[in-house]
C-alpha cells in the first residue's frame, strides 16, 4: 500500500521535474525515469499516460500535439504555473522527510 | 509490415468506452509510444516478431484500463459504470487492500484491537439481547391468523374497574354487536384428573366452541371444536396440549379419543395442538381446553340455574375478532350504544359499559414502558462504549500523526485516508458484532431463563430477521460513530508540523476532543446509574413494605373441591373441619388456616357492600370489597393482628347469625369516626344482616406495591366456597409436612389433589420476580456504563500525563512538590467528571416522567438517590484518576526534558 502512494507521489514529482526544463512527449518521459534511475525507480509505463492525464486535469501540466519537421505529430506536455508550485512543495516535503530520517536513522539523501 | 498499433490500442481501450474524440486522441498516444517501444526493440536486434509480442506483452493493458478509467470519468460516472464489476473491481480490489492492512493494523496492537472489540461487543451485545426481547414482546405479531384485527373485550363498572363478563351479557354483546365478525368467552380452571394413578390437578380452560377458529389455529392431531361441540347438551370434549401429550401419553396417536376422568365427568380428547400453542392468556403452563356443555364456558357442576341467565356473577374473559374495515374506535362506539340499551332492560347503579381493547395492547401493554425504558437505559451503555473506543481511536491518531501525514506526502488523497481509517473502525465494529452476538445469544438464555414467567410472551423469544438487521445496522452506525471523528482529524495532517517534531496544536484540539467524550460518558453513565439507584430504592421500600401477615415458617398450597362428591355445601364444611382438625393434630404444626385466596397472589372475588341504615345515593357509594372466606384460626395462621373484638369461632357456624370481619382500610372508609364493631352489613340482598365483630390489620392480598383496600370476611362455615387455599404456620421441614398433608388429606378423599405447594417467601419472591428482573438487567447495565465510564476517565488522564511529560518535567524541576502534581492531575479529571456529573443531573432530573412508572415509593427526583449516585461516580473517578496522578509525581526532571 505503501509501495504504491510512494509510487503515486514520487512520479508524479519525477515528471513534473523531467518537464520543468523543457516539454517532453510521454515515450520520452517513460524512457528518462527508466535510465536517470537506473531502472531502480521502476514504474508500469502503463500507469504512466493516465497519471499523465490526471495532473493534466488538475492543471498541473499541459499536454499539445506538436508537428516538428521531418517528424510526425506527438503530444508534448509542459510545466504550468500550478505544476510548478506543487513541485516545490514536493522538493521541500521530501527533503523534510528525508532530514527526519537522517535524524532518526543517519540517512542522508544522496 | 509494421503492426496497426492504433488498431491494437483501440481493442484494448473499447471495454472503457471513452467519448469518440478522447478515444480517438489517447489511442494515437498510445500508438505512438507503443511504435516508439517497438523501434527500440528493433534496434536492439530483436526479431520483428520478438519485437512486436515483447511490446504488445509487456505493457499491462489491465493496468491502464484500470488507472485510465479513473483518470478519464467523472466520479459519479465512475459509481455508475459497471467496469468495476466486471474486471474484477478496482474498488473492490482498493476496498480489500484496506481492509487487509486495517486488519494488520490491528493485529499490531493486541491490547487496543481487544479493549475496543470488548467494549463493542458488551454494548452491541446487550442492545442486541434487550432488542431481541422488545423485538419478541412488541413487535411481533401475536401467534394468531391475522392477529392484528384481535381485540379483548372487557366489563366495565362505574366507567373505570376493567372486570370479566357475566355469561347474560357476554351473550347479549355476542348477539348485538355490529362490529365482530365472531365473538368467543373463556374461562381457565383447575380440574382434577382422577381414575390414572394419583389425582392430579390440571391446569385447564373452558372455551367457547369457535375460540380456536375465531384464533384461526388448527390441531396437530385430531380437530379442534367444530360448532357442533358448542350447542346446548353438547358432550364433553378436550383439546391437549402438546406438552401434556407427550407427558401423560408418551405422544401416542391413539390418545385422541379416549377418555379422561376430570373432576368426576368423563371428557373425550379430540385434538392435541401443536408445541409452542398459547391461548389468549399465554400461558406455557396450560394442559387442557375443553368445551361448555351449556354454550357458555363454566364448569359448575354445583350450579342448579341455566348458566346462560347469569347476570350478576361474572367469570367470562371475552375475546373478538374486529370485522374488516372496523377499527377499535367504531367497535367501542359500537358496544357503547348496546350498553345504553342493556342498562335501561336491566338498571344497575352502576352502570353497564364494555371496553375494546387491542388483543396486543391487552398482553404486552403493561410491560412496555419497562421493556422501552430497559432499551433506552442499554442504548446509553452503546454511546458510552462508542465515546470510549472514540477516545482510543484518537490515542492511536495522535500516534499515528506522523504515519498519516507521511503516507498524504507520498500522494494518498485525503478520502483515501479517511477511508482507510474508517474501514479500520468498521473492522473493529465488525468484530465487535460478533462478539456482540455471542454476548446477546448468551444472554438472551440468561433473560429467558429468569423472566420466562415474568414478561408475556418472553418464550416466545428467538433471533428473527429483525434483530439481525437491528445489530447489523446498530454495528454499522457504531462504527461511522466513532470512526469518523478520528478518522476526519486524523485526514488533515498539517504536513510540514506533523513532520517536525513536536505537534502541539493538533494535539490540543484532540484532547478537548476526548476531555468532551469524557464528559459526555461521565453524564451518560450517571443517568443509568440514577435510574438503577431509584430501581434498588424502590425495590428496598416494596421489601420493607409490612404485608399484613408473618411470612415465615408458612406453608400454602391449594384443593379444589369442584366435583361431584362436594356439590353439596354441607359436604364442603364438614371436609374443611375435618381437614382442618387432622392437620392442627400433626405434631409441629402452631397453627392451620383455611381460606379462599393466597395473600398476595390476588383476590378471586370482590362484591358490593351493603351497610343497614345507609342507602345508596349514588354510584359513588358503592364500596366495593374483596370477598374472603375463611376458618376460625386464619388470621393466627397468617400471624395478622387483630385490632378490635374478635375473630371467629367454632360457634360461628351455619345456624348461629351471620358475622363479619373487616380491615382496617375498609374500617377507615365507611366508619371514619365511629366504632364499627356491631354495625350490620351485607352483600347480598337476599341475606339477612350481618354484624362486624372484629377489625384486623390490612393483608397485602394483591401485591405489595398496591394501596389496601377494602376487605371482608366471613366463617367458611356459613359461606362454603369450592376452591380452597390452605396455610400451615410451622418450623417442620416442608417436605416433612407435606408428607403429613397428603396423608391427612388422602385420609379423608383419596381423590383430591394437592397444588400450587409454596412456602409463602416463594409466593412474595414471585410477586417480586418481575420487577427483580428489571432491576438486575438494570443493574447490570448500570455496572458496565459505570466501567466503562471508569476505563474513560483512565485513559484520558493517562495519555495526557504522558503528553504533558515534559511540562510536568518543568513544574518539577522548578521546586512543584508530589502533592501540587498530583493534585493538577486530580483536579483536571476531576473537572471533567463533575461537569459530566451536572450534565448526568440535570439530564435525569429531565427524565423523572420515564424511570418514574417503573418506581414504587420513591420520587423520581430523590435526592438521597442523586447524593448517593454522584458520591460514587466521584469515588470511582477518583479511582480512575489516581494511578495517573501517582504516574505523573515519578516523572523524573531531567530525562523528561532530555527526552524532546
Amino acid at each position: 500500500m505503501l509501495n504504491k502512494e510512494v509510487k503515486r507521489g514520487s512520479t508524479e514529482m519525477l515528471i513534473l521535474a523531467l518537464v520543468e526544463d523543457r516539454q517532453r512527449h510521454g515515450y520520452e518521459i517513460a524512457k528518462l525515469i527508466e535510465q536517470r534511475s537506473d531502472g531502480v525507480l521502476q514504474f508500469h509505463v502503463a500507469s504512466l499516460y493516465p497519471l499523465l492525464y490526471r495532473m493534466e486535469k488538475r492543471g498541473l501540466i499541459k499536454g499539445m500535439w506538436i508537428e516538428k519537421p521531418g517528424q510526425r505529430r506527438r503530444r508534448f506536455y509542459k510545466l504550468m504555473p500550478e505544476g510548478k508550485r506543487a513541485l516545490n512543495e514536493h522538493r521541500q516535503t521530501w527533503s523534510d522527510f528525508f532530514a527526519a530520517l537522517d535524524r532518526v536513522a543517519k540517512i542522508k539523501p544522496a | 509490415m509494421n503492426p496497426d498499433w492504433k488498431q491494437i490500442a483501440r481493442e484494448h481501450l473499447a471495454v472503457l468506452r471513452l467519448p469518440a474524440k478522447r478515444e480517438i486522441e489517447i489511442v494515437e498516444e498510445l500508438a505512438l509510444h507503443l511504435e516508439a517501444a517497438y523501434e527500440d526493440a528493433l534496434a536492439d536486434g530483436w526479431s520483428e516478431s520478438e519485437a512486436r509480442t515483447h511490446t504488445v506483452q509487456s505493457y499491462d493493458w489491465r493496468l491502464l484500463e484500470c488507472e485510465l478509467s479513473r483518470a478519464e470519468q467523472s466520479p459519479s460516472m465512475r459509481a455508475l459504470h459497471p467496469l468495476s464489476e466486471r474486471k474484477g473491481g478496482v474498488q473492490m480490489e482498493l476496498l480489500i487492500q484496506d481492509v487487509r492492512f486495517g486488519a494488520r493494523v490491528l493485529l499490531k496492537h493486541p491490547g487496543f484491537t481487544l479493549i475496543a472489540v470488548l467494549t463493542l461487543a458488551l454494548g452491541i451485545g446487550a442492545n442486541t439481547a434487550i432488542f431481541s426481547v422488545v423485538n419478541t414482546v412488541l413487535l411481533r405479531p401475536l401467534p394468531y391468523k391475522d392477529a392484528g384485527q384481535l381485540v379483548s373485550v372487557w366489563e366495565v363498572q362505574n366507567k373505570v374497574a376493567q372486570s370479566m363478563f357475566a355469561p347474560a351479557e357476554f351473550l347479549d354483546h355476542q348477539s348485538q354487536n355490529h362490529s365482530f365478525t365472531d365473538m368467543a368467552a373463556y374461562r381457565s380452571m383447575y380440574l382434577t384428573l382422577t381414575g390414572q394413578g394419583e389425582p392430579e390437578q390440571l391446569d385447564g380452560m373452558i372455551v367457547s366452541a369457535n375460540l380456536f377458529s375465531l384464533l384461526g389455529v388448527s390441531a396437530e392431531r385430531g380437530r379442534i371444536f367444530e360448532p357442533e361441540d358448542g350447542r346446548a347438551g353438547a358432550s364433553r370434549v378436550a383439546i391437549i396440549s402438546h406438552n401434556f401429550w407427550q407427558e401423560r401419553f408418551g405422544g401416542d396417536p391413539n390418545a385422541i379419543g379416549k377418555t379422561l376422568t376430570l373432576s368426576d365427568e368423563p371428557v373425550m380428547i379430540i385434538g392435541v395442538m401443536p408445541p409452542g400453542f398459547q391461548d389468549p392468556s399465554l400461558s406455557n403452563e396450560r394442559q387442557i381446553w375443553i368445551n361448555p356443555r351449556n354454550v357458555v364456558p363454566d364448569w359448575s357442576p354445583n350450579l342448579i340455574v341455566d348458566v346462560r341467565s347469569i347476570r350478576d356473577t361474572a367469570f367470562l374473559r371475552v375475546i373478538a375478532r374486529l370485522k374488516p374495515n372496523v377499527n377499535v374506535a367504531q367497535a367501542q362506539t359500537d358496544l357503547d350504544a348496546i350498553a345504553a340499551r342493556l342498562q335501561q332492560q336491566y338498571p344497575r347503579p352502576s352502570g353497564h359499559g364494555a371496553r375494546v381493547v387491542s388483543l396486543h395492547e391487552q398482553t404486552v401493554g403493561s410491560v412496555r414502558p419497562t421493556l422501552l425504558i430497559l432499551l433506552g437505559a442499554v442504548s446509553l451503555v452503546l454511546l458510552i462504549a462508542c465515546a470510549n473506543v472514540t477516545s482510543l481511536m484518537l490515542t492511536r491518531a495522535t500516534e499515528r500523526y506522523r504515519e498519516m501525514a507521511i503516507r498524504t506526502a507520498l500522494g494518498a488523497s485525503r478520502w483515501r485516508i479517511v477511508r482507510q481509517l474508517l474501514v479500520e473502525s468498521l473492522l473493529l465494529s465488525g468484530l465487535g458484532c460478533v462478539g456482540g452476538f455471542l454476548f446477546a445469544f448468551w444472554s438472551m438464555r440468561l433473560i429467558l431463563a429468569s423472566g420466562r414467567n415474568e414478561i408475556p410472551r418472553l418464550s416466545e423469544m428467538g433471533l428473527d430477521y429483525r434483530v439481525f438487521i437491528f445489530t447489523l445496522v446498530i454495528s454499522v452506525l457504531t462504527g461511522l460513530v466513532f470512526g469518523l471523528a478520528p478518522a476526519l482529524a486524523a485526514a488533515k495532517p498539517d504536513l510540514n508540523s506533523a513532520l517536525k517534531e513536536g505537534s502541539a496544536n493538533t494535539t490540543s484540539a484532540r484532547n478537548r476532543l476526548r476531555q468532551t467524550l469524557v464528559v459526555a460518558e461521565v453524564a451518560l453513565a450517571s443517568v443509568v446509574l440514577i435510574g438503577a439507584g431509584l430501581l434498588v430504592s424502590s425495590f428496598a421500600r416494596l421489601l420493607a413494605v409490612k404485608p399484613g401477615f408473618n411470612q415465615e415458617h408458612l406453608l400454602t398450597m391449594r384443593i379444589s373441591l369442584a366435583n361431584q362428591r362436594y356439590l353439596k355445601s354441607v359436604e364442603r364444611k364438614r371436609f374443611v373441619s375435618e381437614l382442618n382438625a387432622r392437620l392442627e393434630a400433626v405434631p409441629g404444626v402452631e397453627s392451620v388456616g383455611i381460606g379462599d385466596d393466597l395473600p398476595i397472589a390476588g383476590t378471586d372475588s370482590s362484591t358490593n357492600l351493603k351497610i343497614q341504615d345507609r342507602p345508596l345515593t349514588s354510584p359513588n357509594d358503592l364500596v366495593s370489597v374483596g370477598l374472603h372466606v375463611i376458618s376460625p384460626h386464619y388470621f393466627d395462621a397468617l400471624g395478622t393482628r387483630l385490632l378490635k373484638g374478635r375473630v371467629f369461632t367454632e360457634h360461628d357456624a351455619a345456624d348461629a347469625p351471620s358475622v363479619f370481619i373487616i380491615n382496617e382500610t375498609l374500617a377507615r372508609r365507611c366508619w371514619p369516626n365511629e366504632d364499627p364493631l356491631g354495625k350490620r352489613i351485607r352483600y347480598n340482598s337476599n341475606d339477612p344482616w350481618g354484624e362486624i365483630v372484629g377489625v384486623v390489620e390490612d393483608v397485602k392480598f394483591d401485591g405489595l406495591h398496591l394501596e389496601s383496600t377494602p376487605h371482608l370476611f366471613e366463617p367458611y362455615q356459613q359461606n362454603a366456597w369450592s376452591f380452597l387455599v390452605v396455610t400451615i404456620r410451622s418450623p417442620l421441614e416442608k417436605g416433612t409436612l407435606l408428607a403429613a398433608v397428603r396423608r391427612d388429606v388422602a385420609a379423608l378423599d383419596p381423590n383430591l389433589p394437592i397444588s400450587n405447594v409454596r412456602m409463602m417467601e416463594e409466593v412474595i419472591a414471585q410477586s417480586l420476580a418481575t420487577r427483580r428482573f428489571v432491576l438486575l438487567l438494570f443493574g447490570l447495565f448500570a455496572g458496565l456504563a459505570l466501567l466503562v465510564a471508569t476505563i474513560g476517565i483512565y485513559g484520558v488522564l493517562s495519555a495526557s500525563v504522558s503528553q504533558r511529560t515534559r511540562e510536568l518535567g518543568v513544574r518539577i524541576a522548578l521546586g512543584a512538590t508530589k502533592s501540587n502534581v498530583r493534585r493538577l492531575i486530580v483536579g483536571q479529571g476531576l473537572k471533567l467528571v463533575l461537569s459530566g456529573l451536572v450534565i448526568g443531573l440535570v439530564s435525569a432530573l429531565a427524565l423523572k416522567r420515564v424511570i418514574g412508572k417503573l418506581l414504587f415509593g420513591v420520587s423520581p427526583t430523590d435526592p438521597t438517590t442523586f447524593f448517593v449516585i454522584a458520591f460514587l461516580m466521584i469515588a470511582v473517578a477518583l479511582l480512575a484518576c489516581w494511578i495517573p496522578a501517582r504516574r505523573a509525581t515519578k516523572v523524573d526532571p531531567l530525562s523528561a526534558l532530555r527526552s524532546e
